[in-house]
């Protein structure tokens, strides 16, 4: 192995390592951040993992919304139009957050099945719906 | 009739992009000569259709023709006239045609801008760029027309343009982005051109360059104008969100960057050819795999708003034939490309190498977190959804190594460098930049948290070894360096901005009636009261607040809630005041009970620096430019 060989050599075992650890840093950190979608129909049957963070998604149920008179505290229901689950939240929420919108929220259940929301978000377009949202929606009328 | 008139056009464009396509390489291959110039008036005339339906797709917005039913969904009568104009890409069908008329561009200045390329590498490049041309025309034709008419119920009044699009930001991102986006075609042009003739040489590199770093520019500031945007617009203060659509525009982003680097070393040394080659293919490639993720709907995206499966599928199939054709092409043809000059362990070579490597690396985990959700949906594994915290666990981590190594390469020589003389170079810097982060940290705050600190000195680092490194070089300096230290500056100043403002910012959410005070930071907000607004297509509230420091006045902020009239959608205009070390930022939520309302108020210190920083790398991209486009295309 002559000279050359020996420092192509480093600098191809140098690049494996480094895309090695990248690679290994890349799925331990998927890991720890994938967030399942959950229905409410789902959650009502017990399938949503308790104490861990996941998504919800369904529509806002209509006369739910309820602000508390001292904070920004809010509860709402989210509904699949057969089982529900309420959420509370604790800060402002988006521009087109309304009442039988389609809505997504982050967070996880509590002790007595409410949903805690860290962050809530709603579509950006009238003409669009989440494409997990519709399938709930799908899943619960057949 | 106009529309009609657009319509054929995009048809005749059609034609000659087939032309431009098929003739010059059967010319080539035939060896008649009327066929392959033919390529240079054909791309010509191409554009000129191309400009043409554009402009007739504008005049249907002008004057508000809601016959067409691309106008009538996404513009209204009481538009402002900026808007009207702005709302011609402010949808599927309009964006498109945008990409087209822009590649049409790109190609226009490849035809006219060849003076020193031989003519049938020239024919070679015009024909792949004519390739995908007629592929994005046949999609547009055939699947997202934007003058389709609706003769039978023609409304009276449009829709309207999406209000969070009606915004200068966002009436100016869309074109430049595709600008770079599109731009990219041209280096993937002359990559395949090379591999059809064997021909990689650094004349190849000199003619490629120019096409590269314009492309970059436009496109780094396309991503700064999103984020600018995206701060003042949409969410609440972010700059940077990881959305899938975002990450479709940061993925040719960081390869392009990788592509100029590696493309230098080309040019000067003679190496990397097959791996600039390969870059090549893969900046476009991602540039096409963006426009499919944002342009197709299968993005569980808050901002994709395409739904349709035929294009989708015609999108993913049109993929599949560029990024497998220009991949099984690089396959045959690599293994015969001959390689470049001897380089060291330690040269400057090396540190291109690596800057290379951490670049794709980071590119590949950004677009395995974009592809997985994607992915795991179609194997039929359930929804899912990666978050923010994911793309910063891995970016992070590899942009730390990589500002290092920014520091390192201009000092090196190319081909060989003694370590001790390397070492010597960097010393002081070193030092000056570990003890004035230090400094600058103790002066402000008591306690310094790590990563403020690593960021701080990484960017003092860059900063300081690229003022060196200009003057190691001496006076005059050539554009090309000044470029390369624009850039690097930038990429610093980006930096601080982000440490400062992910770590220092203050982020309230209150509830608030009028006469509330809320403090954040040293700042005291005072909600003074609400008036009535009416705009040109708009009502709503605006909201004053009295901002105060230490008992001064510093400013009155006036944050808007609009409701547009035409769908009663209502939009939040955050007030800002800015300024070069912090902004102060108030946003008006939702109206709750007893007169209330729900305020954002944000501090967010440097935050103007990410864009700053962005600015500067176009202008260091500029630079970089001049001098290579007078050297190679004009004298």
């Amino acid at each position: 192995m002559n000279h050359i060989h020996k420092q192509r050599a480093i600098l191809i075992a140098l690049i494996i390592s480094c895309v090695a650890i990248a690679a290994g840093l890349a799925l331990y950190a998927l890991q720890q951040n994938i967030n399942l979608f959950y229905s409410p129909s789902q959650i009502a049957a017990g399938q949503a993992p308790p104490a861990h963070e996941f998504r919800l998604g369904g529509l806002v149920q209509m006369h739910s919304v309820h602000h508390d008179n001292n904070s920004l505290r809010v509860t709402f229901g989210v509904t699949d139009n057969k089982n529900s689950v309420l959420v509370q939240y604790n800060g402002v929420l988006p521009d087109l957050f309304r009442e039988g919108q389609s809505v997504v929220a982050d967070g996880r259940l509590d002790s007595h099945n409410v949903f805690i929301a860290d962050q809530v978000l709603a579509k950006h377009d009238e003409r669009y719906m989440p494409a997990a949202v519709k399938t709930f929606l799908k899943q619960a009328k057949s | 009739m106009i529309p009609e008139l657009g319509y054929f056009a995009l048809i005749l464009a059609l034609g000659m992009a087939l032309i431009q396509a098929i003739f010059p390489l059967l010319g080539i291959w035939r060896d008649k000569m009327s066929w392959i110039v033919l390529a240079k008036p054909v791309a010509l005339g191409q554009f000129l259709f191309l400009v043409l339906s554009f402009f007739c797709l504008i005049y249907a917005f002008v004057t508000d023709d809601f016959s067409v039913a691309y106008v009538a969904q996404n513009s209204n009568t009481q538009l402002p006239l900026l808007y009207k104009v702005a709302a011609v890409w402010g949808a599927h069908e309009g964006s498109v045609l945008l990409w087209v008329t822009i590649l049409g561009f790109w190609t226009a200045l490849v035809a006219v801008f060849s003076k020193k390329i031989p003519l049938q590498m020239h024919a070679r490049v015009l024909a792949v760029l004519g390739f995908i041309s007629s592929g994005f025309l046949l999609f547009l034709i055939t699947t997202s027309s934007p003058f389709r008419r609706l003769l039978l119920n023609t409304p009276a009044q449009g829709i309207d343009l999406n209000p969070l699009l009606q915004d200068p930001g966002l009436a100016s991102h869309p074109p430049m982005l595709y600008m770079g986006y599109v731009g990219f075609s041209v280096a993937f042009a002359f990559a395949i051109a090379a591999l059809l003739t064997n021909k990689v040489d650094a004349a190849w590199a000199r003619w490629m360059r120019p096409w590269t770093i314009a492309a970059w520019c436009f496109l780094t500031l396309g991503i700064t104008l999103g984020s600018w945007w995206a701060y003042r617009v949409l969410g609440w203060g972010g700059w940077w969100f990881w959305d899938p659509v975002e990450n479709a525009s940061f993925l040719p982003w960081l390869a392009g960057t990788a592509l100029i680097h590696s493309l230098l070393v080309t040019e000067k040394r003679g190496s990397f050819k097959s791996w600039t080659l390969l870059l090549a293919i893969c900046v476009f490639s991602l540039s096409l795999v963006g426009t499919f993720l944002v342009r197709s709907g299968v993005l569980v995206s808050v901002h994709a708003f395409a739904n349709d499966p035929a294009r989708g599928k015609f999108l993913l199939l049109f993929l599949a034939v560029v990024i497998g054709c220009g991949l099984l092409l690089y396959a045959l043809r690599a293994p015969f490309i001959k390689g470049g000059s001897y380089f060291s362990l330690l040269s400057r070579e090396t540190f291109l190498l690596a800057n290379n490597v951490l670049l794709i690396v980071a590119m590949t985990t950004i677009l395995l977190g974009t592809l997985y959700p994607l992915i795991i949906d179609a194997l039929g594994l359930g929804n899912i959804s990666v978050g923010p915290p994911y793309f910063n666990a891995v970016f992070v981590p590899l942009m730390i190594p990589l500002l290092f190594l920014m520091g390192v390469g201009p000092l090196c020589y190319w081909r060989e460098m003694n370590l001790k003389v390397l070492l010597m170079r960097l010393l002081y810097p070193a030092i000056i930049a570990v003890f004035l982060s230090l400094l600058l940290l103790l002066m402000t705050t008591d306690k310094i948290p790590v990563m403020v600190f690593i960021g701080l000195a990484l960017a003092c680092w860059v900063i300081l070894v690229t003022v060196k490194s200009m003057l190691l070089k001496g006076w005059p300096l050539s554009f090309n360096h000044i470029g390369m230290a624009l850039a690097h500056i930038g990429i610093a100043v980006c930096v601080i901005g982000i440490t400062m403002t992910s770590y220092y910012k203050l982020e309230r959410d209150v509830r608030m009636q009028p006469g509330d005070i809320t403090t954040v930071g040293a700042y005291d907000f005072k909600f003074m009261g609400l008036t009535n607004l009416q705009g040109p297509n708009y009502t709503g509230l605006i909201a004053d607040f009295q901002v105060t420091h230490k008992d001064q006045f510093v400013t009155l902020l006036h944050a808007q809630k609009r409701l547009y009239t035409a769908q009663q959608i209502p939009d939040t205009r955050a007030a800002i005041d800015a300024g070069i070390f912090r902004d102060l930022y108030v946003a008006l939520g939702d109206p709750l009970n007893n007169n209330a309302w729900a305020v954002r108020i944000y501090y967010k210190p440097f935050v103007r620096w990410i864009w700053w920083g962005g600015l500067l790398m176009v202008l260091g991209g500029i630079c970089a430019l001049k001098n290579s486009i007078s050297k190679r295309y004009i004298n």
